[in-house]
């Protein structure tokens, strides 16, 4: 079996990482905003993964598995919240909550 | 630790607290008793110090209280205590704040009586008498200033007392801003003596000029022209405090206070600390003679103004307000003449018989229904017996006829002004003819007042209450026999023997002079103010103003002093404040305001409130970070 090297992993997790981020600041809609920092999310846990494989040690999978959690959790409220402003403003535009400029 | 001359100021200090905390609640009977009582017993510890003093060694007695801070300059540093230093001069002072005082309290508690606010006024004299005590007591000029501002302080409430009275409200405000130029100047010369000297001990300052004095035989030292700004800034708080010239235009106002306080501090006490001052300071002034000259002068020159002002008067304590600042000037010429302890003599008398004179003009006053002009009074010799003979007496001593107390110390004090080296036959002219001035305006007041025809409609109403009149009488007996008190001062004025004296001829018609002068005021008067001794019609067409001179108008407004001061100083500062209205200078300061407000709006522009920008400049700076931290 080939090993990755650590160098590829970390690539693909900038990468990926680049992209949920254009992705959060590009996006108007609040859904695919959401999406976009799911993406964000797993750009990290591939670094964790890509670290923990190489130093063989458990500790990187356990921090995906907090991520994972992490993620699932925050999916639950954004889509709360989600549903919430749908109701309120009946669209998803995210420069519509901008309320608290100053 | 003598807690006599330690708790001397407190006694006042106790009923002023009491009274001003609690006033409100007190009866009439519990806050006259606090107050008078307080002051009786300021007196009598007062006396018991006299004796003390008379008795000790050194005739000193100093206490120290508390340390209150220091001072330090580049020619030395000084600590600044409370502390009391009592010696001659500071005694003579304190005995009449506190037994003319007490007088004056006593009277005040029967005067004031049915005033509403009877319990605020006796508290701010007692507050008076604290500041007064902590002025003649003080051992060094940091001290002494802490009482001139006191009783500056107590002067602005008391004259202003019936606040909603415009009169009485503009002359205390008059009153507190004149002293002020006074007090300031005072204030400079403070510093530049510290400065100077390093010292604000007044025993120290008095030695250090007693060697200087010693040492250049009274020539001018290196430091002379130094100690001449220190003197004459001095003078210049003297001048204001004590309402000579040109600052004098505030006194005759001050008159707008009740009555007691016109006696007590505008006439007894307060306005004499210019004299005390310049006594206390004369180790300075005998190194300054040109100073000294200027004293006398000044001196010289408002008693004849006040007296010329005096004769055109037509309000009985606006008279007596006039001869007030001409009594005072009497004192300045003394100290001005290096007479010490004859002006210290004169300001001790002068208390005693103008207390006296104020306080029957008081008494009168009252008994006519608060009526104070002359021209509506008359006749009332027969109608009001005791303060009439009370009157008298003030007057015969105020003229200075032979036996009273105010011929002991106003001869004393001519006697000594022909051959003075800061005075001379010029100013002894002047002060003979301000005694018959003086002489001539007492006449006039006594005449127009109290003989003649009566032209009072209403019935004359005196206080016949016995406590009243006892403080009258026994302030009579020491304006006639005050002047025997022995006052041996030379311990105190030790430098003063040493001026040299002028080696003239001294006239023998010198005294026969001084003593006659009075004499032929009287004589004078007797003839020319003949119309107001035996009819009312002359007397009554002077009521009308049309029927007036103009110079007697000049004469009855102060020789034109005020409208003076008031188109050079008042005017000028009235139109600078009318072009400033919108205050150029203003603007500068409103420069801030504006940069604070740009950069206010520039940053508004940055808080937009949207997520996705917030989000971008974050990772922006995020990777700035990144990329400055790996360089």
């Amino acid at each position: 079996m080939t090993s990755i090297p650590l160098f590829h992993v970390l690539i693909l997790s900038s990468l990926l990482f680049v992209i949920g981020f254009i992705g959060v600041v590009a996006r108007k809609n609040t859904l695919f905003i959401l999406m976009s920092l799911e993406v964000m999310l797993n750009a990290v846990g591939v670094a964790f993964i890509g670290a923990g494989s190489v130093w063989q040690q458990a500790d990187g999978q356990v921090m995906f598995i907090l991520i994972l959690t992490l993620a699932a959790v925050e999916a639950a409220v954004g889509l709360a919240l989600l549903i919430r402003m749908q109701k309120k403003y009946r669209s998803l535009d995210i420069d519509l909550l901008s309320q608290l400029k100053g | 630790m003598n807690v006599l001359l330690a708790s001397l100021p407190f006694y006042p200090l106790v009923s002023f607290l009491l009274l001003i905390f609690f006033g409100k609640k007190l009866s009439w009977q519990l806050a006259a008793t606090i107050s008078v009582s307080s002051m009786a017993i300021a007196a009598l510890v007062s006396a018991m110090l006299l004796v003390d003093l008379s008795v000790s060694q050194h005739q000193v007695m100093t206490v120290n209280l508390w340390h209150w801070f220091d001072l330090s300059s580049e020619s030395g540093n000084a600590e600044v205590n409370v502390r009391f230093y009592l010696d001659g001069l500071s005694a003579v002072m304190i005995s009449v704040v506190t037994g003319v005082g007490f007088l004056i309290h006593l009277f005040a508690a029967i005067y004031m009586k049915s005033d509403a606010n009877f319990s605020r006024f006796m508290a701010y004299m007692n507050l008076f008498i604290v500041a007064m005590l902590i002025l003649v007591l003080a051992d060094n000029l940091v001290l002494l200033y802490l009482g001139w501002e006191g009783v500056g302080l107590c002067s602005f409430l008391l004259i202003g007392f019936w606040y909603q009275e415009k009169a009485n409200v503009l002359a205390a405000r008059k009153a507190f801003i004149v002293t002020r130029i006074g007090d300031t100047s005072m204030v400079i010369g403070l510093l530049l003596l510290f400065n100077t000297f390093g010292l604000l001990n007044i025993e120290a300052v008095t030695t250090l000029a007693k060697q200087a004095n010693e040492l250049t035989g009274g020539q001018n030292t290196a430091l002379g022209d130094d100690i001449y700004w220190i003197a004459l800034l001095l003078l210049g708080g003297a001048v204001g405090k004590s309402a000579q010239l040109p600052l004098q235009t505030w006194l005759p106002d001050a008159m707008a206070g009740p009555t007691p306080v016109s006696a007590l501090i505008h006439a007894a006490t307060m306005v004499t600390a210019g004299v005390y001052l310049i006594a206390r300071m004369h180790g300075i002034f005998l190194l300054a003679p040109e100073v000294m000259n200027y004293v006398a002068w000044l001196g010289a020159l408002t008693l004849l103004l006040a007296g010329i002002a005096a004769l055109a008067q037509t309000d009985i304590k606006r008279v007596l307000a006039y001869s007030t600042m001409s009594q005072i000037g009497y004192m300045m010429l003394a100290l001005g003449a290096g007479a010490w302890t004859a002006g210290v003599f004169h300001l001790m008398t002068h208390a005693f018989f103008k207390a006296l004179l104020f306080l029957t003009a008081g008494a009168v006053i009252y008994a006519l229904h608060h009526q104070q002009n002359l021209f509506k009074m008359g006749g009332l010799l027969k109608k009001l017996p005791f303060e009439s003979g009370l009157f008298i007496i003030g007057l015969i001593c105020l003229m200075a006829l032979p036996g009273t107390s105010g011929f002991f110390s106003k001869e004393a004090i001519i006697a000594q002004l022909w051959s003075s080296e800061t005075a001379g036959p010029m100013l002894w002219w002047c002060a003979i003819l301000g005694a018959l001035l003086t002489s001539i305006y007492s006449c006039r007041l006594f005449f127009l007042g109290f003989l003649g025809n009566c032209r009072f409609n209403e019935k004359a109403q005196p206080d016949k209450s016995t406590l009243l009149r006892s403080a009258l009488a026994v302030l009579a007996l020491l304006s006639l026999f005050g002047g025997l008190i022995p006052l041996d001062l030379s311990l105190v004025f030790t430098m003063a023997t040493q001026l040299p004296l002028v080696q003239g001829m001294e006239p023998n018609w010198l005294h026969t002079v001084a003593i006659v002068t009075p004499f032929i005021g009287i004589l004078f008067s007797w003839f020319y103010f003949k119309s107001y001794r035996i009819t009312s019609d002359v007397a009554t067409k002077h009521v009308l103003p049309i029927n007036e001179g103009r110079l007697v108008r000049f004469c009855r407004q102060g020789l034109g002093f005020d409208s003076f001061y008031n188109s050079l100083l008042v005017k000028p500062y009235q139109w600078l404040a009318q072009i400033n209205k919108n205050d150029i200078f203003d603007q500068f300061i409103m420069l801030n305001v504006w940069y604070v407000n740009l950069w206010h709006d520039a940053l508004i522009l940055v808080q937009n409130g949207s997520l996705r920008w917030y989000l971008a400049a974050f990772g922006l700076a995020i990777m700035l970070l990144l990329g400055v931290s790996s360089l």
